[in-house]
């Protein structure tokens, strides 16, 4: 087992409605879908977005593309027009998410990620 | 199949961007999309002003720039460009093509502010679809009030014969699903088809956020961002698609920068609702086709609710937001200091806040507390504080604080930029849902 940043084996895109900003969360190859799924939990999202996120967070599957859907509830200082934030849209959440540190297994890493 | 291009992702998108989707390659149908949530605010004030604006003004300069390919190669062009005065747009465009003979249909109807107080009374309550709030609540403060219409009502204007269709409020997946609807005759309930369109629409509808744009695998690779092409969906009649860009135009489209933009805003991908279906994120098949080239297919989707989305705006008091930069040495702990004096002096001044808040530039502004601390010689930083109230002069009181700061405070500061900062009315947004009873698209269609 390695213990890697996300952004070695995930790429993603995070956007906002109201209040809610939503980070999708995208293996870079499909063998890695599995690890996302099984320790990106909605759980772990939010302390790892403690501070930034106020509410819940919901984790959707999206296993067709690889993918997971997180939403982040009170997490952009009220959204849109009301939010006083740099990032009001949480444009840069997706980065934020793929700071998260998991473990996965040594013979996963032993190929270059490749996109998809 | 048809060809279905997005020539613009949002109001203030490239103005390039369309003329470059109708002269770089082949194309039967040009969409824009104009309107973000707040945008029919802003375009309510103008037209309450003159009422001769109120749409979007870009739309009728790009209009006039691509006239002739438009014309000579009968490409139809489908925009969401009307705004609160889709007729006075219409006007706008006829005189900017220059040439007789061109049908341009309108899709009205969306627009419901007239009728605010009468749903009210009838206890069509309109609530607040975050909140639970009912509209009564704020509804002195309602500035704009429009009906999401979808692909149905872009259809049926095409149906027409018109070239040109102009529309109010519509969701912007409709852009895209109204020509696929209405080229391949598909019913009202062939929500799998609808769904397709829709997922179409939702890719293209950010423009060059599917072909390159924002895409984080492998960026610096990613060719000519400069020429950048916009999305293209090759549409079959049985609903499948491919998203595509035109020959030599920069960018790349791969699984993973289509991949990123599907999960772009997206909520619960079993069910995103749009008026013309529900469509399910999570039956859709990919597949490279190709360069530059990925296929959809396998889509599906479920019945339509009986609701309309309403985008409301109402004014939720003022806010204003100063800059200051430090350089080194002790970047950081000088605007760390300027910030905490700012607030000293706020707090003499006895000003009380909805919300104030402070940001880092170069150390957490982004990333809050996930952000390392930054290294003892970070070279400069970006003070950034904002602050909220219902009461403007509290907020005009605010940015008279931040510019003394240039001389009054810690040492090394610039980047104040033009002097105070500008106070700005909020303007939120007020998601609710209306009965599709109570709303129906207007259409009419006119003759240069």
């Amino acid at each position: 087992m390695a213990r890697v940043q996300l952004t070695r084996i995930a790429h993603a895109r995070s956007g906002d409605k109201g209040d809610t900003a939503n980070v999708g969360l995208i293996a870079l190859r499909p063998e890695f879908y599995a690890v996302l799924s099984e320790q990106v939990t909605a759980q772990r999202v939010k302390k790892h977005f403690d501070g930034i996120c106020l509410g819940d967070v919901e984790r959707f599957e999206l296993p067709n593309i690889g993918a997971l859907n997180f939403l982040l509830h009170e997490s952009l200082d009220g959204g849109g027009t009301l939010s006083l934030k740099a990032d009001a849209q949480g444009k840069t959440y997706s980065a934020a998410l793929l700071r998260m540190e998991i473990e996965v297994p040594d013979e996963l890493l032993s190929k270059d990620p490749l996109p998809g | 199949m048809i060809r279905i291009a997005n020539g613009q992702g949002f109001w203030g998108d490239s103005l390039e961007a369309p003329l470059k989707q109708i002269r770089r390659g082949p194309l039967d149908y040009l969409t824009l999309d104009y309107l973000a949530e707040i945008t029919m605010s802003i375009l309510q004030k103008q037209f309450a002003r003159d009422p001769r604006a109120g749409y979007a003004r870009d739309f009728v300069d790009m209009v006039g720039r691509g006239a002739r390919d438009i014309i000579d190669r009968r490409i139809r062009v489908v925009a969401n460009a009307g705004g609160v005065n889709p007729e006075g747009c219409r006007g706008a465009v006829g005189k900017a093509l220059a040439r007789p003979g061109i049908k341009i249909a309108v899709v009205a109807g969306d627009n419901i502010l007239d009728r605010l107080d009468d749903l009210i009374a009838r206890g069509i309550q309109l609530k607040n679809l975050d909140t639970g709030a009912p509209l009564e609540s704020v509804r002195p403060r309602v500035q704009s009030a429009n009906v999401y219409f979808g692909g149905a009502a872009i259809a049926d204007a095409l149906a027409t014969g018109a070239q040109i269709v102009i529309t109010g409020r519509t969701t912007d997946t409709g852009l895209v699903l109204g020509p696929m609807i209405h080229e391949f005759k598909w019913k009202p309930d062939e929500w799998d088809k609808l769904a397709a369109g829709t997922i179409a629409g939702h890719t293209v509808e950010c423009g060059a956020q599917c072909t390159g744009g924002n895409c984080q695998v492998d960026w610096q690779s990613i060719p000519n961002f400069a020429d950048i092409g916009y999305p293209i969906v090759e549409a079959d009649p049985d609903g499948s698609f491919v998203i595509t860009k035109h020959a030599g135009t920069g960018g790349r489209i791969t699984l993973a920068s289509i991949k990123e933009q599907l999960l772009y805003e997206l909520g619960d991908p079993h069910e995103y609702i749009t008026p013309d279906c529900i469509a399910d994120f999570t039956s859709i098949q990919l597949r490279q086709d190709g360069e530059d080239r990925v296929r959809f297919c396998g889509i599906r989707g479920r019945p339509a609710t009986d609701m309309y989305k309403v985008s409301i705006s109402y004014s939720a008091g003022f806010k204003a937001v100063g800059t200051l930069m430090y350089s080194w040495p002790d970047a950081y702990a000088k605007a760390q200091a300027s910030d905490r004096i700012l607030r000293e002096r706020l707090d003499r001044l006895g000003l009380r806040f909805d919300a104030i808040r402070t940001e880092f530039g170069g150390v957490n502004a982004c990333h809050g507390p996930l952000a390392a601390e930054p290294a003892a010689d970070i070279s400069e930083v970006i003070l950034r504080v904002g602050a909220r109230s219902q009461d403007r002069s509290v907020i005009e009181r605010f940015t008279k604080e931040i510019a003394p700061l240039a001389l009054n405070g810690p040492p090394t500061v610039t980047g104040f930029g033009a002097g105070r900062p500008k106070v700005e009315e909020i303007v939120a947004y007020w998601p609710a849902l209306l009965p599709k009873t109570e709303a129906a698209p207007r259409i009419s269609v006119e003759e240069t």
